[in-house]
Order: structure tokens, then sequence, then C-alpha cells
């Protein structure tokens, strides 16, 4: 029951910071105010770069069996989409790429 | 229509399939050595649907910690969320009786993903957001399920998988650095990430870079250039 409980408020938590925003700005002749709309187009580039060092939080810059893997994957990813344009590859590569140094790598 | 929309939206989902499935494999193994089994996995995937979220509320279920507890710490996990439901808002509006799932199921990798890749041609853009965020849920919820069934025995070592994440965020980023009126944006977002990964340490700069980024964007607004297709 303590379980189902915390799930619960959890869930319920999680649920209104993602439904308050939708529901505030999106009814039919809500007008957003103006610096909200500038900040929600100015966003998507910031987060998505927030994001990127989010997910390699983890990578160890004293390590190089850690950090150099992810140097190179990141790299991989990069240079692939700007130059072939296809998600799928770069992702995939990366994703090689990162794997098989990270097992090379470690001892 | 709609079995339409879910084969354009499929191969958008790729890079988020393979993420999910791997890191929801990853939870269900967690979760089952913790001592709960499918039911759990199922209950917490399908009802909460935060990834980092639900590693933390296993921690949360181990060291028995009480309900305030467990709301304030999601309200700092997932504080982000909110900014992208402000950002989707304006898209959301005409989307009727999807609207409510659509705003539960907005993940980092669903709001990446609609934010970044335009409506296919010739497909409605309600159809095309819920496509995406009902493959993007599927393959988190099978991915926890499978996890949690394997248990402990994994045939393969699949360690490092999880690296589809970044390679998927920094493919985004490519792509929106491809707007030329974007790019002083995102580069408040890597230094504001970066001054607050240093100063506040690699498990509690989410927050900090959020406000900074909210606080940054809102100042230089006028200066970063908020005409059309800023984005």
């Amino acid at each position: 029951m303590k379980t189902f409980l915390l799930i619960l408020v959890v869930a319920a938590v999680t649920l209104a910071l993602r439904l308050i925003p939708v529901y505030l700005f999106s009814k039919q002749g809500a007008r957003m105010p103006q610096w909200l709309s500038d900040l929600s187009l100015l966003m998507p580039g910031a987060i998505v770069a927030l994001l990127v060092v989010y997910s390699l939080k983890d990578t160890a810059l004293a390590l190089p069996a850690s950090w150099l893997p992810a140097l190179c994957g990141v790299l991989t990813a990069a240079a692939l989409q700007h130059f072939k344009k296809n998600t799928l590859v770069s992702v995939f590569a990366a994703t090689a790429v990162y794997m098989m140094l990270q097992r090379l790598l470690m001892p | 229509m709609f079995r339409r929309a879910l084969k354009l939206a499929f191969p958008h989902t790729l890079p988020v399939m393979a993420g999910y499935l791997f890191l929801g494999l990853g939870f269900g193994v967690l979760l089952s050595q913790a001592g709960y089994g499918a039911f759990w996995a199922l209950m917490m995937s399908g009802g909460i649907y935060a990834g980092a979220m639900q590693f933390v509320t296993i921690d949360l279920l181990l060291t028995g910690a009480g309900l305030v507890q467990a709301a304030l710490m999601t309200l700092l996990v997932n504080a982000r969320h909110l900014v992208y439901g402000l950002t989707m808002a304006s898209r959301y509006q005409n989307t009727g009786g999807a609207k409510p799932y659509l705003a539960f199921a907005l993940t980092d990798e669903t709001f990446a993903l609609l934010a970044t890749f335009p409506v296919p041609e010739g497909l409605e853009a309600k159809q095309y957001y819920t496509a995406v965020s009902a493959l993007n849920q599927a393959y988190w919820v099978m991915g926890s399920l499978l996890g949690s069934l394997l248990g402990q025995v994994l045939p393969f070592d699949l360690s490092g998988i999880e690296f589809s994440m970044t390679a998927l965020f920094v493919v985004m980023l490519v792509e929106q650095w491809r707007n030329k009126a974007a790019r002083p944006s995102m580069l408040v977002g890597v230094l504001s990430a970066l001054l607050c990964r240093i100063f506040f340490g690699e498990n509690n700069f989410t927050l900090p870079a959020m406000a900074l980024i909210c606080l940054a964007l809102l100042l230089g607004r006028k200066q970063l250039g908020t005409q059309e297709g800023a984005a």
C-alpha cells in the first residue's frame, strides 16, 4: 500500500508539471504574454544543449577510458549528421564507436 | 488514418526506441532486484513515465522515504518538464481529446523529437504528435517489462548502448545549429550547463542550469533575436 501511494505521488507531481503549462497557454484565444512566447521560441536550442551536457554527466574527465569513447562518440554523431543528415546512421554509428572504444580501453 | 501516422512517425522514433528499450531494460532489472515485480514495472512505466525519476523512485522505495520527500524529489528532478509544456503549448493548441495524453507523455526525448523535426507532409499535426508520443511510451513500457521479467539473467553485454541517447541529443544539436537564429541561445544553453555542472556537481546541476538559461534568455531575448524560425 505504501509502495502504491508513493508511486501515485511521484506520478501526480510529474503529471502536474507536464499538464499545467500546456493547459494554461493552449486554450483557444488564450494569448501568451510576449516574453513567454519569446522564451518558448528560444528555449529548444538551449535545452537540447543542456541535455547533451546532462547526458554526459557521468563521464569522468580524469579517466581516458571514460571520456575518450564519449568524445569520439560525440564527434562521430556530429560529423555524420552534419554531412549525411541521416539521424539513424549517426546515432547507431556513434553508439557503436562508443561501445567498441569502451571495451578496448576498459581493463 | 492513424496507422499511416504511426508508419511515418516510426523512422523518427527509432533512435529513441534503441535508447528507451535499453534504459527501460536497465530500470526493469534494477526494480526486480529491489524486490518489485512486473506489476510494479508496468505501474511505474505506464503511470509515471519519467526515466530518471523512475530510477530515483527505486531509491525512495528502498530507503523507505516519506510521501512529502517523494513529492519534493519529483519536483526537483522533473521541474524541467515545465519548460517542455511551455514550449509545446502553442503547438498542442488544436489537439482536442489527445491533449491530456500529449501533455502527460512529454518526456525529454519526445519533446526533443517534436521540437526538432517538422510534421511530415500530408499528415495532421495532432496525429503525428500522438503517434510519436505513443510509440515512445510503448518502447519504454516494453523495455521495463522485459527487464523486469529477465531479472538478473541477461544473455548479452549491452553496456554502453545508453550512449544512443547522448548521440540523439548531439544529432538534434547539429540540426538546430543549421538555423543561424538559434545559435546564440544554444551557446547560452551550453555555457549555463557547463557553469552549473562545475559549481553544483554532476547530480544537482540541471535545475540551476535551467533557471540560469531562463534568466539569460529572458534578459537577452531582444538581442538573441526572436524573429520567425528562431526555434
